[in-house]
């Protein structure tokens, strides 16, 4: 097979840090073909180079056998490679037709907004994206963007799209469509490289995996037949195991429970109930209310009815610090919304639950800080030069692991975490994994909110939700299948 | 998809935002008629719209600059230092010039290349520079005003050349010129915004420069243009202003950046970037202008007027949350 996209022994430095180190990746025309790697491994870096935004300081990249097109000529670039970024590259405060045409409304004089609209609903169309072309993109859905990036992406013509992990802000039945379309495009023979955290997606939708370790090519394979252990052994550079969810019992004690909670429009009716040292799921397409119900129960949200009871006493609704008082932590959905501020330090962003306990009288004592902060770093071993370095700096898995010691600092006794692995690595997921069920151990009930079917494995029971309300309770032991017929309602 | 079926009515709805204030301007010309039987007289309307010209060059400059999501304060400080210095270039030392006799036709020119290399300054510090917009031109808008400070030593210029009063004073077919100029001024906003590439690649900047960048967009290069073109309206404000008024004095444009600011924004321009149009900020300044003018007709004390105005600001953005839907932040 003719090699499509090639990066040879490519070299790239960002001040002392080198993001590459003499990589080189080579893609066959027309395969779906995986990079894999950890935070940090030069992904994100890799696709930069590709899609010419960077210049690399050393190698080469050659399309089709052919050098690629000079820096400065993005036309030329946009002929050879497409790529669906990790950031939405929308501008949203403009309609879809002028993003699907951004820069290229007109080819020299006015633009005739008339015929722009018809030319973007006519690609709309031909990439069979059911979006309005007067919406403003700000409004569509991340699904919904997603496809109208790629439907530009391949308007220039080009026939090798980059995939810069689709599918870490979609839900179970949109990655399914993408995965549809991405078919599609395959036998249309387009040759596309995808970025994943989930191997099982690598799996189902690829031909050939390169994996990155270290700013370096560590190896090339067919994924038919590849064992996922090699995988995953590849990428971290040592043998894992895939992770063991731990047997318990749970204990008597409620400590944290819903009655009658209903928000219009988001979930109704749903009561549930934890016991200390029980881990409960909560799953769901993005539609189900899911998150929805755990802010409620953390005070992010406030119900129209129903009561949050925490450890017995009622807590108010819509009220973080009460629900913090009565002995609930959390993991909030977004961690760069919600969850830190990244110029604060480690210490200071995972000490603020307990700073009125750091200090009197409204004063924080910086040695005691220090003291607490190193220990939670290393209670859940984040990688930090020191409490003292901001989380900002900090890789995702690293960062989320500061959100945890968070949640985990007060010791709270019910846990609420929302897509608690969420575009983190194979080895911070276990570590996440595992720090929720240290805490259910040391007699919490957790609550663990996710789309990923992985986290839900340490539940001992899940209860998955439709359309606003929970339809089911899966006990442990379910299969994949079972579950997500469940979530898309094909099975009671 | 059904969300978005959903979502339609109010998006159509939103194309007309940038008209949200014209029934606030209708209200305003009924009440004024009310009030005043002079209010609603051409001789009034035109006095309005010949007071606002100026200030409405710098709400266009304000408006693109806010659209590519910059910002910049010093426009005011151009109003009276790019015309002041242009003018000393060209008067005789004994009238407070320099004395360096250039001819007086080029006074105009010579404002004009003062704005646009305040402007280029401006663009050097924040794009070349990396320098927060915010900053650098709260610093300009002092070092800017000291510049007209400095040489007339606070005093005013009276002997102007002809050629610069010219245009602030004259009247075309039978309507101000300064009125033509920012008409036309505003008519070329708004078609160079709405319809030409570099127009929308300021939109595309201000929302997203990352997205822009990927779209092949200078994005450098056109924010530097605006800059200029932001500090040449400004001075065109300044020359237009001398002419009206018929000398330069120490406090020309002083304090007017509030009230772009509230005209633009209550025009719908988002403080954020990539919001707004010109068509919009026109009828902020509009607004701004009938309000004046009543208040001036029924003789309310000018000490009493900025209360006012704060409230019509602070009424006018609840009415375009109101009518936005959304949060503003």
């Amino acid at each position: 097979m003719k090699t499509h996209v090639e990066a040879r022994n490519v070299v790239k430095r960002f001040g002392p840090t080198v993001a590459l180190n003499g990589a080189s990746i080579a893609i066959a025309e027309g395969e779906t073909h995986a990079l894999l790697g950890r935070n940090g491994a030069g992904k994100s870096t890799l696709v930069s180079i590709l899609t010419g935004l960077q210049r690399p300081d050393e190698g080469e990249v050659l399309f089709s056998g052919e050098a690629a097109p000079a820096p400065a000529d993005r036309d030329a670039w946009r002929r050879q490679v497409a790529c669906v970024y990790q950031k939405p590259t929308i501008i949203p405060t403009l309609t879809v037709a002028e993003n699907l045409f951004l820069n290229r409304q007109t080819d020299s004089g006015m633009i005739k907004w008339r015929a722009l609209r018809a030319k973007a609903r006519e690609l709309l169309a031909t990439y069979e994206v059911d979006v309005d072309a007067e919406a403003l993109a700000g409004d569509l859905d991340v699904e919904q963007r997603q496809l109208v990036e790629i439907a530009r992406a391949l308007s220039f013509g080009a026939r090798f799209i980059i995939l810069d992990e689709p599918t870490a802000r979609l839900d179970g039945p949109a990655i399914e469509r993408l995965f549809v379309r991405m078919r599609a495009l395959r036998e249309q023979g387009v040759t596309m490289m995808y970025i994943s955290h989930h191997l099982d997606e690598v799996y189902e939708i690829c031909q050939s995996v390169t994996v990155f370790r270290d700013a370096r090519h560590v190896m090339t394979r067919p994924v038919d037949g590849l064992p996922h252990d090699d995988l995953v052994a590849a990428m971290t550079g040592e043998a894992t195991v895939a992770y063991e969810s731990r047997s318990r019992t749970p204990g008597e004690k409620v400590v944290l429970s819903s009655a009658g909670l209903t928000l219009a429009g988001r979930y109704q009716d749903v009561d549930l109930s934890v016991r200390s040292g029980e881990v409960v799921g909560l799953a769901g397409s993005a539609s189900s209310g899911k998150v929805g119900v755990a802010e409620t129960l953390v005070g992010l949200r406030k119900a129209d009815s129903g009561t949050v009871v925490v450890n017995g006493a009622r807590v108010k609704p819509g009220d973080v610090p009460a629900a913090l008082k009565a002995g609930l932590g959390f993991v909030p959905e977004d961690r760069h919304h919600e969850g830190f501020a990244p110029l604060l330090s480690v210490g200071e962003n995972a000490t603020i639950p307990i700073a009125r306990k750091l200090g009197r009288f409204g004063t924080v004592s910086p040695a005691k800080r220090r003291a607490k902060a190193v220990q939670l770093i290393q209670d859940l071993d984040i990688k930090t030069e020191g409490p003292d370095q901001p989380v900002g700096d900090l890789s995702g898995g690293n960062a989320q692991k500061v959100v945890f010691a968070r949640a985990l600092v007060d010791e709270p006794t019910a846990l609420v975490v929302i897509n608690p692995t969420a575009g983190v690595d194979v080895k911070a997921k276990q570590a996440l994994l595992g720090a929720v069920e240290d805490a259910v151990e040391r007699g919490a009930g957790a609550v663990v909110v996710s789309d990923e079917l992985d986290d839900l494995r340490i539940c001992d029971r899940v209860l998955v939700m439709f359309h606003g309300r929970v339809v089911k309770d899966v006990p442990r032991g379910w299969t994949d299948h079972e579950l997500v017929a469940v979530m898309e309602g094909i099975q009671p | 998809m059904t969300t978005l079926t959903a979502l339609t009515p109010r998006l159509r709805l939103a194309r007309f935002r940038d008209l949200t204030l014209v029934p606030v301007i209708v209200l305003l010309l009924i009440v004024g008629a009310f009030l005043d039987p002079i209010f609603l007289t051409t001789g009034n309307l035109t006095n309005v719209l010949q007071q606002q010209a100026s200030i409405s060059l710098l709400v266009l400059a304000e408006a693109l600059i806010l659209i590519s999501g910059k910002f910049d304060l010093s426009l005011e400080s151009t109003v009276g230092m790019a015309p002041a210095i242009a003018v000393m270039l060209v008067i005789p030392a004994s009238a407070g010039g320099f004395g360096l006799g250039l001819p007086g036709m080029l006074v105009i020119p010579l404002c004009l290349l003062v704005g646009a290399a305040v402007g280029a300054f401006n663009g050097f510090l924040i794009i070349k520079f990396q320098l927060s917009a915010f900053i650098v031109t709260l610093a300009m808008l002092i070092i800017v005003h000291g510049l007209q400070l400095g040489p007339t030593e606070g005093k005013t210029l009276f002997e102007l050349p002809e050629s610069i009063l010219y245009l602030g004073s004259a009247t075309w077919l039978g309507l101000p010129a300064s009125i033509w100029i920012a008409g036309l001024l505003f008519v070329a906003g708004i078609v160079g915004l709405g319809y030409f590439r570099v127009g929308r690649s300021l939109y595309a900047i201000g929302g997203n420069p990352d997205a822009a960048r990927a779209a092949g967009i200078r994005i450098d290069r056109v924010l530097w243009g605006v800059f200029i073109v932001g500090g040449m309206l400004a001075a065109l404000a300044g020359v237009l202003e001398t002419g009206r008024l018929g000398a330069i004095g120490s406090g020309q444009g002083v304090g007017w950046i509030f009230m772009v600011f509230a005209a633009a924004v209550i025009g719908g321009v988002s403080m954020d970037g990539g919001k707004g149009t010109i068509l919009g900020a026109l009828t902020g300044v509009l607004v701004i202008g009938l309000v004046q003018n009543i208040l001036t007709l029924k003789g309310v004390s000018g000490f009493w007027q900025p209360v006012v105005y704060g409230f019509i600001i602070l009424v006018a953005l609840m009415i375009s949350r109101v009518a936005g839907g959304k949060a503003q932040d």
